[in-house]
Formats: structure tokens, C-alpha cells, sequence
């Protein structure tokens, strides 16, 4: 019966979502066909001593004294490989195979912080578009 | 869209527009919804329609006698000009004030706001030396909000991201709907703190209300004070030493630190007993899709 008990899997490794790509570790997900909640762990509140250069210039100009937003970005796992979600774009954004992934989630945390940024704030992100067409004022 | 210069598209209707940029005729099929970052994007750490404001550019402004749309398009149009700091003066609790601001500034409210202040924000540092009503810093998705005095009910509803702060204390059903960012309580909270919190960080240095983080589906509330009760499905868990230094730094940054440290508080996260996963959902999604 559901609501009674906890019926998914628990996060166990960095690398689990890039050798599992299905992550269908418990009964329930195996009867169901999906994983159940996050493939990384939400709640894990950032290591400041791991902090990227990029993003200390990024918290100078905007004024801040901490990653702000960013505290809540992670970097997520989609169809087995390393992906960002991008809220203003409301969908996923994957890491380039160019790019080497650290072998802890702090590490590649801080990683997703600075591509989501850039990404953001450059003239590609869909925004710029949709903004022009529908901005009210 | 090459072919549309700005000053075109600002005198035709958003129908227009649309159809000006093609949206209309894009070929979906065959299209691949996957987008890569590019390691080689440029350096930028603002909107490329955002404002140049200068922080160290200041202006003050008398609303006495303005309504809130008034305001919030003067606000709109002294930052247009660079002005980076902006002090409000004599807001006598107008609501919605402040609200809409996607771009960084230092707005400074002298005095008390009504309902839904500063709500929907992306950047902006806010400080408001009075109270404020229901719903400030609503649906805010980042920046700061620093409260100097007590807050209202819903402070901070469906909150994103941002730290949003009050050193008095606050209403009911603090944080309802959070889905990120990080709310902190120098007093006390009531009722229903927490309601259906999905992620996100809350921090009350004082006491919680009844039910506190009543079907919570995830997310992390720190407790300095009693709790009256828990709500459904909310559970306490260990206070790790990474939680530690990330609640000393930020009770610090915004001088909120209890005299006694942080071993005290109490860490309340979901028990993900409401996580329900239907055997028919994925068999629907393939028929939908």
C-alpha cells in the first residue's frame, strides 16, 4: 500500500546513475519500471572550501556573501549521463564528455554551478528568445 | 529573428512578435529537445537584458503619495539610468512593492510593507527595516531578503531560491510550497511551518508552532527552539558536521548567531512515507506520450 513506507532505493555512489542508467535498485521501482525520487542527493548543503574562482567573481558582482541560489543546484544524472537542471529553461542541460567529472558530488556540484551560470547568461539560452516574444514590459 | 531588429519588434503586438520570430513556423519534428552546455561560453554574470546598474550609484525615493505600480516602474526606470542602490522612503505599508526585479540592486525600504512585498525577485539584495505582511518574498528565486522586524503568515510561499530572512518573528505556515532557497527565523514560527516543503533550507532560531513540516516531501528544517509538534511524515534526523558549518556560516553572515553555537538545533527532514508511486503512472505516461 502506498503511503505507508519508504519503497525506493537509497543514494549509495557518486557514479551510480552513470553505470546505472534505469537505477532500479528496489522491488517497488523494479514492479513500477521507474526510480523513485532524486538521483542525487538534494539536501546536501555545499563545502565553501571547494568553491570555484568563477563563482567567488559571481557572488562579488551580485553582492552576495554565499552561492545564494546556487546552494541548490547539484549536479543530477539524466539517461545515464551527467545533467544540470535549468529552471528557466525547465528542463535538462547535459555536461559535454570534454569535460571530466571529479569523484565526489561536492566537487561536481560546484561544476554545475558555474556551467548553469554561463549558460544563463548567454545569448543562447532559450529565454532570450521567449523573452523578446512574450515580454509584458 | 535575424531579419527583426528590436525597435521593430517593440511596436508590434506580442501576436506579432510571435509570429516576427518565427515562432510559429519552427519545424518541431525531428528536433532534439537535448541541449549541451558549451565549456567555452562566454564570462557573464548578468541577464543579457539586464540593466548595467552601479551598486555604488544611489538614489531615494519618496512614495508617500505613489501607488505600488507607480513605484515599482520608477524603481524599473531609475535602474534603467545605472542607479544600483535605492532607498525607499515613507512606504507606509503598500503592498507588492519591490516585486519583478530580475537583475542585482540594493533596494532599502525605510519603513513597513503590506502584503506580497518583494515577491518574484531573481538577484536583488533587499533589506526592509520595518515589518512586513503575508507573502514576502513569494515565489523569490534569488537574492536576498533581509526582514528587520517581525513578519506575517506564508513568509516566503513557494519560495525558490535566495535567502530570505527575518530577525523578529513570523506567522503561520512559514515556507508553505518551498521549493528551494534557504528561509531564516530569528524568533519564533508558527503553525504549519514548512507545509508540503519540497526542497529547500529553514532555519528558526526560536520555536515552531504545531505540525511543523507537515507533509513535507523533502528539504531540511533546522529547529534552535521547542517544537509543539510534528507534522505528517517530518522526522528528525542527525545534525551532520557539514550541517553545522553551513548553519554556523549563515547564521553568521546575517548575525543571527544564538549565543550558545549550533549544537542545539534539531534537523527535521521528510520521511518520505507520502512518496507515492502508482503502479499505473508509468503504464499512463506511455499513452499520453
Amino acid at each position: 500500500m502506498a503511503g505507508t513506507q519508504y519503497r525506493g532505493s537509497e543514494l549509495t555512489d557518486v557514479d551510480q546513475f552513470l553505470t546505472d542508467k534505469e537505477g532500479l535498485e528496489s522491488e517497488r521501482e523494479k514492479e513500477i519500471g521507474q526510480h523513485i525520487g532524486y538521483r542525487y542527493d538534494v539536501n546536501l548543503v555545499p563545502d565553501y572550501d571547494r568553491i570555484t574562482p568563477f563563482l567567488k567573481k559571481y557572488m562579488e558582482v551580485m553582492g552576495w556573501d554565499d552561492l545564494n541560489w546556487l546552494e541548490d543546484i547539484h549536479m543530477g544524472y539524466e539517461d545515464g549521463a551527467p545533467a544540470v537542471f535549468d529552471r528557466n529553461n525547465n528542463g535538462w542541460v547535459s555536461i559535454p564528455d570534454t569535460i571530466e567529472l571529479p569523484d565526489n558530488q561536492q566537487d561536481r556540484d560546484m561544476i554545475a554551478r558555474e556551467l548553469l551560470i554561463k549558460f544563463q547568461m548567454s545569448d543562447r539560452h532559450p529565454l532570450v528568445a521567449l523573452r523578446k516574444a512574450y515580454m509584458k514590459f | 529573428m535575424a531579419g527583426v531588429s528590436d525597435e521593430e519588434l517593440k511596436n508590434m503586438t506580442q501576436e506579432e512578435r510571435v509570429t516576427a520570430l518565427g515562432m510559429r513556423t519552427d519545424q518541431l519534428t525531428g528536433l532534439a529537445m537535448r541541449i549541451e552546455f558549451d565549456p567555452d561560453e562566454v564570462e557573464r554574470f548578468e541577464y543579457p537584458w539586464a540593466p548595467e546598474v552601479d551598486f555604488n550609484k544611489r538614489t531615494e525615493l519618496d512614495v508617500d503619495d505613489m501607488t505600488s505600480t507607480e513605484v515599482n516602474q520608477k524603481i524599473r526606470a531609475l535602474m534603467q539610468e545605472g542607479y544600483g542602490t535605492i532607498v525607499i522612503k515613507n512606504p507606509r505599508g503598500k503592498h507588492s512593492l519591490g516585486v519583478g526585479i530580475l537583475t542585482r540592486l540594493r533596494l532599502i525600504f525605510e519603513g513597513s510593507l503590506g502584503y506580497f512585498g518583494v515577491g518574484l525577485i531573481d538577484g536583488p539584495n533587499v533589506t526592509i527595516n520595518g515589518r512586513v505582511g503575508w507573502s514576502c518574498g513569494e515565489n523569490m528565486l534569488a537574492g536576498t531578503i533581509v526582514v528587520e522586524k517581525n513578519a506575517g503568515s506564508t513568509f516566503g510561499a513557494a519560495i525558490r531560491g535566495g535567502d530570505l530572512v527575518s530577525r523578529g518573528s513570523v506567522g503561520s505556515r512559514t515556507g508553505i510550497d518551498q521549493k528551494g532557497g534557504t528561509i531564516l527565523v530569528g524568533g519564533d514560527t508558527g503553525a504549519l511551518t514548512g507545509f508540503m516543503m519540497q526542497r529547500g533550507r529553514m532555519v528558526i532560531c526560536g520555536n515552531a508552532g504545531k505540525n511543523l513540516g507537515d507533509s513535507m516531501y523533502d528539504g531540511t528544517i533546522y529547529i534552535g527552539g521547542e517544537i509543539q509538534s510534528l507534522g505528517v511524515d517530518a522526522v528528525p534526523a542527525e545534525l551532520t558536521d557539514l550541517d553545522k558549518a553551513w548553519l554556523t556560516r549563515k547564521l553568521t553572515q546575517y548575525g543571527l548567531m544564538p549565543d550558545k553555537g549550533v549544537d542545539h538545533f534539531q534537523k527535521i527532514v521528510a520521511g518520505r512515507q507520502l512518496w507515492n508511486y502508482d503502479n499505473l503512472e508509468p503504464s499512463e505516461k506511455k499513452i499520453i506520450l
